[in-house]
């Protein structure tokens, strides 16, 4: 029988403290959509995303009346956009239109997978994508785009990340104006591009997701959220220890990841196909009280980003995924705690105060999920300074083995304590210091930054 | 199948009644309740059996969200798996 306070706690837990599955992402392989005529992979493109994921926003709908729980977003993963282009000769921009045509008439808010993996080496399509992201994105609405310039296993890229510092600082420049007057998200285009090093083949999470060539043909992957649970849990706790601290978020991640698991289950079901993963990451959103910062502030710290931070950070993000682990039949993703600044209000906050700054949050980013995400940053920074700010994220996720990322906004035409205002669940980004010394000797090397050793580990 | 039907709010004349009246109207069989009054605060679950329910599920939450607003009260319907899920290993 149910007991009513756990009933109450769920109610609770929706109403008060923003519970919600952030994501529902259906992977969509585009493999066998290539085709040597563009107009016809084009075609063929559209046709399957639109008929895979007919039903995908019905059977959300369905889900969320069904259990009484908001699903914020419907999305589509699709395979690395460069894989298929590179068959195909012409401009690989028209494939990221019919990617937003596909969107647009399945109803999802974001498609993502305009992508090249080129972490060894660019091979056959992957510069001509690469090059075509600043018009891709400053021509579509919903396409999101990411490319991985690093692994453990390969090493980082150095040309790809050269050249991924110049990309985004012109699809900032391309979108600098916002998409018209009546929607004006100004340099929005940056924030549709991730730069990865160790990209996961199943997140389910914007703006990088992307369908890995090991899924299957297609596949359902969730994305849970919850640090208003997690802040609430923590600030009932005032005299506790540590220890207990952390015991009672692997308890709270426990109940957040198997509402997951059961709606992404129940999301395959009705959609006829397989279930992938839950990500059990913590996603903030602008909302005041979800917001990752001020759990860590609940923790004890007067303000996210003074000295405590990396520690109460690497408690969060190994406590939620050890409460969450046994709570999925199927864990993925990029799991574990985001700390995207202008998605969160407590990171906004700390920002503003002078008590975050973006070299507090690159240390943050060793030890959680998943890197620089949604920082704002003056819209003079060189090109050659993003490069250095890509590598720098990628040499973190190499070494450790672990995924990191890169979403920066150059906010064209504005200075440092300024802000740039995206709204919705983008929220706003104070535009944050950056250090003025050049690293563009470094840069312009080129070449490749060998592999780590995987041994000997200091 | 199950549901679990929440009513949150302030105490008035016939609450149960009109929120077992959009059931019984929908064919859903009430099987359990527990009701608790709180100083003024109202707060009652219900289980209900919604196999026989007619005109599916989201037309009967959206019944029972009008009459909430009606009345001033949080009501909620949910399926009783995802308190199945979340509260036992």
């Amino acid at each position: 029988m149910l007991n009513n306070s756990d009933i109450l706690e769920t109610i609770k837990m929706i109403q008060e403290e923003n519970l919600d599955i952030r994501t529902i992402t259906m992977g969509i392989s585009l493999l066998d959509c290539i085709d040597p005529d563009i107009d016809k992979a084009c075609a063929k493109v559209y046709d399957k995303i639109a008929k895979t994921a007919e039903n995908h926003v019905k059977a959300g709908e369905e889900l969320e009346k069904r259990y009484g729980i908001p699903i914020i977003n419907k999305r589509i993963s699709v395979t690395p956009v460069a894989m298929i282009s590179a068959a195909s000769k012409g401009n690989p921009v028209q494939f990221a239109l019919a990617l937003d045509k596909a969107a647009k008439s399945t109803g999802v808010n974001f498609v993502g997978g305009y992508s090249a993996l080129v972490h060894k080496g660019f091979s056959a399509g992957d510069l001509e994508l690469i090059k075509s992201i600043p018009d891709a994105l400053s021509q579509t609405e919903r396409v999101c785009s990411s490319v991985n310039i690093g692994s453990t296993h390969a090493g980082i890229n150095m040309d790809a990340v050269k050249l991924m510092g110049e990309i985004i600082l012109e699809t900032s420049e391309k979108t600098a104006a916002g998409r018209d007057s009546s929607n004006k998200i100004h340099c929005f285009g940056a924030a549709k591009i991730v730069v990865f090093c160790n990209a996961v083949e199943d997140n389910p999470f914007m703006a990088g997701a992307f369908h890995g060539t090991g899924e299957p043909d297609a596949v359902i992957n969730v994305g849970v959220s919850g640090p208003g649970v997690v802040r609430a849990a923590v600030a009932k706790m005032q005299n506790a220890t540590i220890d207990e601290i952390a015991e009672q978020i692997k308890r709270t991640a426990f109940k957040i990841t198997r509402m997951g698991q059961l709606v992404g289950a129940e999301a395959a079901k009705m959609l006829g196909i397989p279930f992938g993963i839950v990500d059990l990451s913590l996603a903030p959103t602008p909302a005041v009280g979800d917001s990752v910062a001020y759990i860590l502030e609940e923790m004890g710290l007067e303000k996210c980003g003074a000295y405590g931070t990396t520690a109460a950070l690497a408690l969060l993000n190994d406590a939620v995924k050890k409460g969450g682990v046994m709570a999925s039949s199927h864990v993925g993703g990029l799991s574990g705690a985001f700390i995207p600044v202008s998605e969160d209000a407590g990171m906004i906050r700390a920002v503003l105060d002078g008590a975050l700054t973006l070299e507090k949050l690159e240390a943050m980013t060793a030890v959680c999920s998943v890197g620089l995400d949604m920082v704002v940053v003056p819209g003079d920074t060189p090109a050659d300074v993003i490069s250095a700010i890509i590598a720098d994220e990628a040499a973190i996720g190499m070494v450790n083995s672990k995924t990191t990322a890169v979403r920066i906004i150059p906010a064209i035409g504005r200075r440092e304590g300024e802000v740039l205002d995206f709204g919705g669940l983008f929220g706003s980004g104070p535009v944050m210091a950056v250090n003025k010394f050049s690293p563009n000797k470094f840069i312009s090397r080129g070449g490749r930054i060998p592999a780590p050793l995987q041994s000997l580990k200091n | 199948m199950r549901a679990v039907i929440t009513v949150i709010g302030k105490d008035t004349v016939g609450i149960l009644a009109k929120v077992t009246g959009v059931c019984a109207a929908d064919n859903v069989n009430v099987m359990d309740v527990t009701q608790t009054i709180m100083q003024d605060l109202f707060a009652m679950t219900m289980l209900a059996d919604i196999s026989r329910l007619q005109g599916g599920f989201g037309a009967f939450s959206d019944k029972l969200k009008a009459l909430g607003a009606d009345l001033n009260l949080q009501i909620h319907v949910m399926h009783e798996d995802i308190f199945n899920s979340m509260h036992k290993v």
